[in-house]
């Protein structure tokens, strides 16, 4: 099938199986590899992107539901690494293997949108379904705190 | 030169190289140059000589310095802590410091005293102090040279020079020169001398160790370009994927391989020893083909018997009628006639299940044979490349200085990833289609084909004097896992007079493996938690008692009464609240610990709200970084001693995702972790690792203080609270 969709603000059309997914068209096709495959079943959250603005698992998101509506990824978050996340990311040195950072930018990235200035109690909520093995919560939390400071 | 004459141990061979646009030198064996630099294998045979090169730093004329990392980078720093070590000596200016992989050579990268040469693995916690001397030496060597180069410029006396981060500079005459211009004349003299200890930097002059500073590879993992093995794409690649024995040990016999053959976008089917691989054009292909495969599971093996919860139920009775090879791993005076001798004893048996490692991304590798089938790339994330490197030369009968290892960043390691298996199954699978390959294990085969941290029995008996002395500890262990069973074992912080620690083996034939910190998390756990019932028994505080134990051993109880000034331990906690403390040693770190928690007796669920470490780790090169690898360990622990847990029935896992192998969430993290390190000039400890054992001692303490009931089998479940709560 082909399906043309909106990435990262620009227009782009795969050709890709029917069975073909959002995680692997991203990460396989079209060679964005930032949004990663943790569980494949909605449980882990490092394949979070933005779907029209809402933070969506893409493993369990067929291609063919994306078609003709706007996805945004962690390569589409901002161009330099200027977000004020991404920027918190770096002064709370948040990451450590690095595997699960992307689906947890991405889902701040919506928390914020929506919650100007995120009490704790709302950045733990919203953060539960983003697994990290390396136990970075803690400057999780802080560094999203930060982000909301600055913006 | 003069300046360079007063060798002792020398160089053998080193030369110059030219390269375009200038002279560059690289302080290297002729034929070890990194194959990053000049395109070439970096695979030369080695003789013995080579082994006192110094191959870490290459300086270019526009004075980028690039340094090489022998280790995995796996979220622990050490990408970023071993070339410190390498700057700080040579007076870098870290802001031209560019780090690469260094070439998977043992011989010249592999950790150990100050000449390496050991191996190339990253495990144990031990990068930072396997390579603290011979990193620190190796810049040690390229300041010589460098200092050596612009004495002879200037005309001036070596001794008369000085450096600061980048420059060398001659005082007397106010000149100045900066690495890359020496480098762009430098002459690599014949002889490069060892750097005694007394010159090297004293720490009060250290400008990088010990500082707050940036990991090196954490902006790429804000922006989705730090490339894992998982992120390689190359030109026509297929993928594959491998149903493997559901029983350790089964065999496959295939039911359906023509079907599988004829499904669209099938290209081949690989018939393995323990499973049968798939190779499709598209990964939801594999996936989907995967989950058709049929196969009858032949062979009766070993493991098809085992029931994890029944097998741990007959461990006691094991120990009861000392069935089996006990192996004594420390004995201290006469343990049985102290606890006979004994005014009063105690007795507890503790209990875990296995865990898995759960770093979150799944095991995978990609392997490229070149088109002649005489070489390949390997990528892959691994702790222990230069294994990987040999299990995929095998699998596709090269010799291992044909392949190309490009070593990726791991999303985690924890133990799982010094094993080579995945990477040996993608080159079979790749060889058998020729093509460049991606091999994935789903999560479900990631779990369901681990390596578990044993599941274990620990029997603890302890007996005390008239006045409540401990005199006598007899610790008994019994699991599935050999070696990997003693870590930990022992606490020679502790001063105990009569003293036995056995380990019984049973082997159930399932997988076992190293695990952050390894059998330090169950057997700190019990000795923690039994030390705690002594105390009380002896209606002694656990803190004081503690401190009793370690009265031989100030560096320990620094960190205690750290641990305690921390957590205030003497102030009472507030209502429906407890402290629990533990103290553990691993890999020469030293911690202590202490959680306060409550307890939702509705629910069952312990919630941990606070956890104070302290820690001495002896110098601590990246603070930062350490802090960071200890909530990690808090977190991780935590986890595994409050819901991690993998069962057996009749040899198969029962879970298979983060569905029913829960991993602690960003909401059941404490509210903080305070970390303090005890200031320290020695050599660095491992720091990987170093908090984690505290955590299930610690835990069961305060649970134990605030409940008056006693948790006596990890992981601490909703279910094994509420049934102790009201048993
Ligand atoms: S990979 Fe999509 S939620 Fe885990
Ligand atoms: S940083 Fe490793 S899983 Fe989150």
């Amino acid at each position: 099938m082909k399906i043309t969709f909106k990435l990262n603000g620009k227009t782009v059309q795969v050709e890709a199986p029917s069975d073909a997914s959002l995680l692997w068209t991203l990460r396989e096709r079209l060679e964005l590899t930032g949004t990663k495959f943790g569980c494949g079943a909605a449980l882990c959250g490092a394949c979070t992107v933005h779907l029209d603005g809402i933070p969506t698992r893409a493993c369990i998101t067929p291609l063919s539901m994306v078609s003709r509506r706007s996805v945004t990824t962690i390569e589409g978050l901002s161009e330099d690494q200027s977000h004020p996340l991404q920027k918190a990311w770096v002064e709370a040195q948040v990451p450590q293997c690095g595997y699960c950072q992307s689906g947890q930018i991405m889902q701040a990235a919506a928390l914020l949108e929506n919650t100007k200035n995120p009490s704790r109690e709302q950045i733990v909520a919203y953060m539960n379904g983003v697994i990290c093995r390396c136990g970075t919560y803690t400057r999780i939390i802080k560094a999203i705190e930060m982000a909301a400071k600055e913006r | 030169m003069k300046a360079l004459s007063h060798t002792r141990q020398a160089l053998s061979r080193r030369q110059f190289l030219t390269a375009a646009g200038g002279i560059t030198f690289v302080i290297t064996a002729s034929s070890l140059v990194p194959r990053s630099l000049f395109g070439e294998s970096p695979d030369q045979p080695v003789s013995g000589e080579d082994k006192s090169i110094n191959a870490w730093v290459h300086i270019s004329p526009d004075g980028k310095i690039t340094i090489y990392n022998p280790a995995a980078e796996m979220g622990q720093g050490s990408m970023t802590a071993l070339p410190v070590l390498v700057a700080e000596e040579m007076d870098a200016d870290w802001s031209m410091v560019q780090i690469e992989y260094s070439p998977i050579e043992p011989s010249v990268y592999g950790a150990g005293g100050r000449r390496g040469g050991g191996r190339m693995m990253t495990v144990g916690s031990w990068a930072v102090s396997g390579y603290f001397d011979n990193l620190r030496h190796a810049g040690a060597q390229v300041r010589y040279v460098l200092l050596a180069n612009a004495a002879e410029k200037w005309e001036v006396p070596v001794e008369s020079l000085t450096t600061e981060p980048g420059v060398v500079v001659h005082e007397a005459s106010g000149k100045r020169m900066t690495y890359g211009e020496i480098a762009s004349f430098a002459r690599i003299p014949d002889e490069i001398p060892e750097i005694p200890m007394e010159k090297m930097k004293s720490p009060d002059r250290f400008r990088l160790i010990g500082k707050v500073m940036p990991r090196y590879d954490i902006p790429a993992k804000t922006d989705g370009s730090a490339q894992f093995a998982m992120d390689v794409v190359l030109p026509d690649m297929v993928y594959g994927v491998i149903a493997r024995a559901p029983v350790n040990g089964a065999r496959p016999e295939l039911l359906n391989e023509q079907d599988l053959r004829k499904m669209p976008g099938v290209v081949d089917v690989v018939l393995l020893e323990y499973g049968v691989g798939i190779v499709t054009e598209s990964i939801e292909t594999a996936f989907s083909a995967q989950n058709k495969i049929q196969i009858n599971w032949t062979g009766s093996p070993k493991a098809e018997g085992h029931n994890s919860e029944a097998d741990l139920e007959t461990y006691p009775g094991l120990l009861d009628r000392r069935e089996g090879r006990f192996n004594r791993i420390a004995e201290n005076g006469d343990a049985e006639d102290g606890l006979n001798t004994a005014a009063r004893t105690y007795t507890f048996d503790y209990r875990n299940d296995y865990v898995y490692h759960a770093q979150m991304e799944p095991l995978n590798a990609v392997v490229a044979l070149s088109p002649d089938g005489q070489s390949a790339d390997v990528w892959a994330g691994t702790q222990a490349p230069d294994g990987a490197r040999s299990a995929a030369a095998r699998a596709l009968g090269l010799d291992r200085s044909r392949v190309n290892f490009h070593p990726c960043y791991l999303g985690g390691g924890f133990g799982r990833r010094s094993m080579s298996d995945y990477v040996e199954e993608a080159a079979i699978l790749a060889k058998a289609v020729k093509k460049p390959l991606k091999l994935i294990w789903t999560r479900e085969d990631d779990v369901q084909y681990g390596a578990f941290r044993p599941m274990s029995l620990q029997r603890m008996q302890a007996g005390v004097d008239q006045s409540g002395n401990l005199t006598a500890w007899k610790h008994q262990i019994v699991g599935t896992g050999g070696g990997l069973l003693a870590s930990g074992a022992e606490n020679p912080y502790y001063t105990i007079p009569n003293l036995r620690i056995e380990v019984l083996n049973v082997d159930h034939g399932v997988r076992t493996k190293h695990w952050r910190a390894v059998g330090h998390g169950p057997n700190k756990y019990a000795i923690e938690a039994f030390i705690d019932e002594i105390a009380l028994g002896e209606g002694r505080d656990p803190y004081a008692f503690r401190r009793e134990l370690m009265k031989n051993s100030p560096r320990a109880l620094k960190v205690l009464d750290k641990v305690a000034k921390m957590s205030d331990w003497d102030a009472r906690p507030r209502e429906g609240r407890a402290r629990g403390m533990a103290f553990a040693e691993r890999s020469g770190s030293l911690a202590g610990g202490v959680c306060e928690i409550s307890v939702d007796r509705e629910s069952g669920q312990i919630r941990v709200h606070h956890f104070w470490v302290a820690i001495d780790g002896g110098t601590i090169v990246q603070p930062d970084n350490a802090r960071a690898q200890t909530e990690g360990c808090i977190v991780m622990g935590l986890s595994s001693v409050l819901t991690e847990r993998i069962t057996f029935v009749d040899g198969k896992v029962q879970q298979s995702n983060f569905n029913d192998y829960e991993i602690l969430r960003i909401a059941d993290a404490p509210e903080s972790i305070e970390v303090e390190f005890i200031p320290s000039t020695e050599d660095p400890a491992g720091l990987g690792e170093a908090g984690l054992p505290v955590v299930g001692g610690a835990v069961a303490n305060a649970f134990r203080a605030l409940t008056g009931k006693r948790l006596l089998h990890m992981p601490f479940t909703p279910d094994r609270v509420l049934e102790v709560l009201n048993g």
